[in-house]
């Protein structure tokens, strides 16, 4: 199986913003468009979605707060439109108004077809997004009392 | 592969235009080395002159271990590492971006330098061609080698002291050939530079062909 | 990951023969040249004959051996090659050691100092010091799949760095006129009677570079092994200290 290939149809959003400091929020998204082969299009409706439309385009990452960076780490994977999302811990370092909008893109993104898989402790949050649910406890999935309530959407917990 | 060569570069090349680096921070490195040859080794007696390009090209060699430097600290920071491996680069597009790169950087500089040296230590600067051709070999090989062994290097800690270690030994025929090409440019004798000039050839040749197999298991595993 | 390699007896047996054979070998070696008698122009220090162009070549032979080991790991991906590639770099870089040393020792009453810039010295401090960045390197890294894959290329690109170091060596020397260092050529010496020792030195460093490489195979096996002993330890505490939880929250 080629490795890279199948990258290409993932997006993985983790701890780490993967940005390049010196670059603004525009030239960030931009290289991880392209670099998967996008469409530049795709960027500017994506930076609107994220609420980085406006000035905060062309400002260098390294000014930006830590919420604010989160969201241009988001706007990069929202703007490649993966097949495959994998996140984790999203609601991490974000407003309760960023939150909200991490889940409408899951939403958004799982009424598409898209697949996201997302590690949480915040589990109220990711109950209310989520179409299964698997809690990883001592390194063993378990299944918990929350799989036996069916119409509950619950979170992928990849530990 | 090219347009994921070029899409790197760019990005390397933009971040250079941003943060200025280079131009800050190496550049005048590079020209405190040249003083401190000339502290070290007393003009006056002609000794400048006739090390030259000896002097010139481990001032080179010396900048182009920061311009690697910098090359992979740009990518150390903050899961940019993950991001690339994720990303569906292809490898050997990102090592020839990288290495770009930095050779475009070392080139300018080198210009830059050899004003420098032509300037601080009196050097009538003659063949002009050849000086031209021997400083992009010698520099594709610099860069090459720099960045397969920057990406050996990636993930450690200790890369700050590893990576000299590592490479200077490595690029020493690259200041062996060079050195002797100039000399022989310098000189009046061109004829002589033809065999320095295949070596560093064959040298970045070496590199081109490592990094270019070698980037993609190299980031795979750092 | 990694299957301990316990050594068969088969496998005990022959590499204490090896290790028998270099003892002996060397050593004969060691006593021809210090035995053999010398001839009227020549001084003691030319017994150096036999080990120093001997240890140059076992230091090519680790060299060449660590770059086949490398391509064999790339290409199986099994940890036994990766094991002989730093096996080899490593002795490589002790006898490349030796080669300089020896051919230092030699020099001082040949030069009157103890380092010439001749071609073939200058061509093995050099691999010295690519051979001991590779080891920094390696001892560096976490053991691991990656660990392999970086010291085989490292070791590839050392091995195709060798010819371009020796040729603008050799290039740059030959404009000084300085020969190379011990180059002995049996037919033009015929009378030298170290020559004797010399051929039998290359057997014996060649038998003794297998069996150091062989025993540091081995010693690289232990600590992986005992690396994975501890890894599995830890995850198995990690797991205990999980276990006694409460229920799941719904």
């Amino acid at each position: 199986m080629d490795r890279r290939s199948v990258r290409r149809h993932l997006g993985l959003v983790g701890h780490a913003t993967s940005l390049y400091d010196d670059l603004s929020v525009l030239d960030n998204v931009r290289f991880t468009v392209r670099a998967r082969g996008g469409s530049v299009g795709s960027v500017e409706p994506a930076l609107e979605r994220l609420g980085l439309a406006g000035r905060l385009r062309h400002v260098p990452v390294s000014r930006l707060s830590a919420g604010q960076r989160r969201r241009c780490t988001l706007a990069g994977l929202v703007a490649c439109d993966a097949e495959l999302w994998l996140l984790d811990e999203p609601h991490a370092g974000l407003d309760a108004e960023g939150r909200d909008l991490v889940d409408q893109l899951v939403g958004d993104a799982r009424d598409r077809g898209r697949t996201v898989i997302m590690a949480s402790h915040d589990l109220d949050r990711a109950s209310a997004v989520a179409s299964r649910q698997v809690t990883i406890e001592a390194g063993t999935a378990q299944r918990g009392p929350a799989q036996a309530a069916p119409v509950t959407s619950e979170a992928s917990g990849v530990g | 592969m090219w347009a994921d060569a070029g899409l790197v570069a760019g990005k390397d090349l933009r971040i250079e235009f941003r943060s200025r680096v280079a131009l800050n921070q190496v550049l005048p490195f590079s020209f405190v080395v040249l003083v401190l040859f000339a502290f070290a080794l007393d003009p006056d007696r002609g000794i400048l002159e006739r090390a030259a390009p000896g002097l010139f090209w481990v001032a080179v060699l010396l900048t182009s271990l920061l311009a690697t430097q910098r090359s992979f600290a740009v990518e150390a920071a903050d899961g940019n590492r993950d991001g690339l491996r994720m990303s569906g680069l292809d490898p050997a597009g990102l090592f020839l971006g990288k290495a770009g790169a930095v050779a475009a950087q070392l080139l300018l500089l080198e210009a830059l330098l050899l004003v420098g040296v032509s300037f601080l230590y009196g050097i009538a600067l003659r063949s002009f061609g050849l000086l031209a051709l021997t400083c992009l070999l010698a520099t594709l090989g610099l860069a090459g080698a720099g960045t397969v062994y920057g990406a050996m290097s990636f993930g450690l800690r200790v890369r700050e002291t590893l990576l000299p270690l590592l490479v200077l030994p490595v690029l020493a025929p690259v200041l062996l050939a060079a050195t002797r090409s100039f000399e022989a440019a310098l000189g009046g004798a061109p004829r002589e530079t033809f065999g320095w000039l295949g070596l560093l050839a064959a040298f970045a040749a070496l590199y081109a062909v490592v990094g270019l197999f070698g980037f993609g298991p190299l980031l795979e595993e750092s | 990951m990694t299957t301990t390699t316990t050594s068969t007896s088969t496998a005990r047996r022959a590499s204490s023969l090896l290790g028998w054979a270099s003892l002996i070998l060397v050593g004969a070696t060691v006593g021809l040249g210090l035995v053999l008698p010398k001839t009227q122009e020549q001084a003691e220090y030319s017994r150096l004959i036999a080990v120093h162009p001997p240890a140059a070549w076992a230091s090519y032979v680790a060299v060449g051996v660590a770059a086949i080991a490398a391509i064999g790991h790339l290409v199986t991906r099994r940890a036994s090659w990766d094991r002989v590639t730093i096996a080899s770099l490593e002795v490589g870089a002790v006898f490349t050691a030796i080669t300089l040393a020896t051919g230092s020792i030699w020099g001082r009453p040949t030069w009157g100092v103890w380092w010439e810039w001749d071609a073939r010295l200058t061509t093995e401090a050099l691999l010295l010091a690519v051979l001991l960045g590779a080891v920094a390197l390696r001892r560096s890294l976490a053991p691991g799949r990656g660990r392999a894959v970086i010291t085989s290329v490292a070791a590839l690109a050392t091995v195709g760095l060798l010819p371009v170091v020796h040729f603008s060596v050799q290039w740059w020397r030959s404009q000084h006129q300085v020969g190379t260092l011990l180059s002995p050529d049996p037919a033009s010496n015929a009378d030298n009677p170290y020559i004797v020792a010399m051929l039998l030195g290359f057997v014996a460093f060649t038998v003794a570079f297998a069996w150091l490489v062989v025993q540091r195979v081995r010693l690289e096996a232990l600590e992986e092994a005992y690396d994975e002993v501890i890894l599995d330890r830890a995850i198995t505490d990690r797991r205990a200290e999980a276990r006694p939880t409460t229920e799941v929250p719904a």
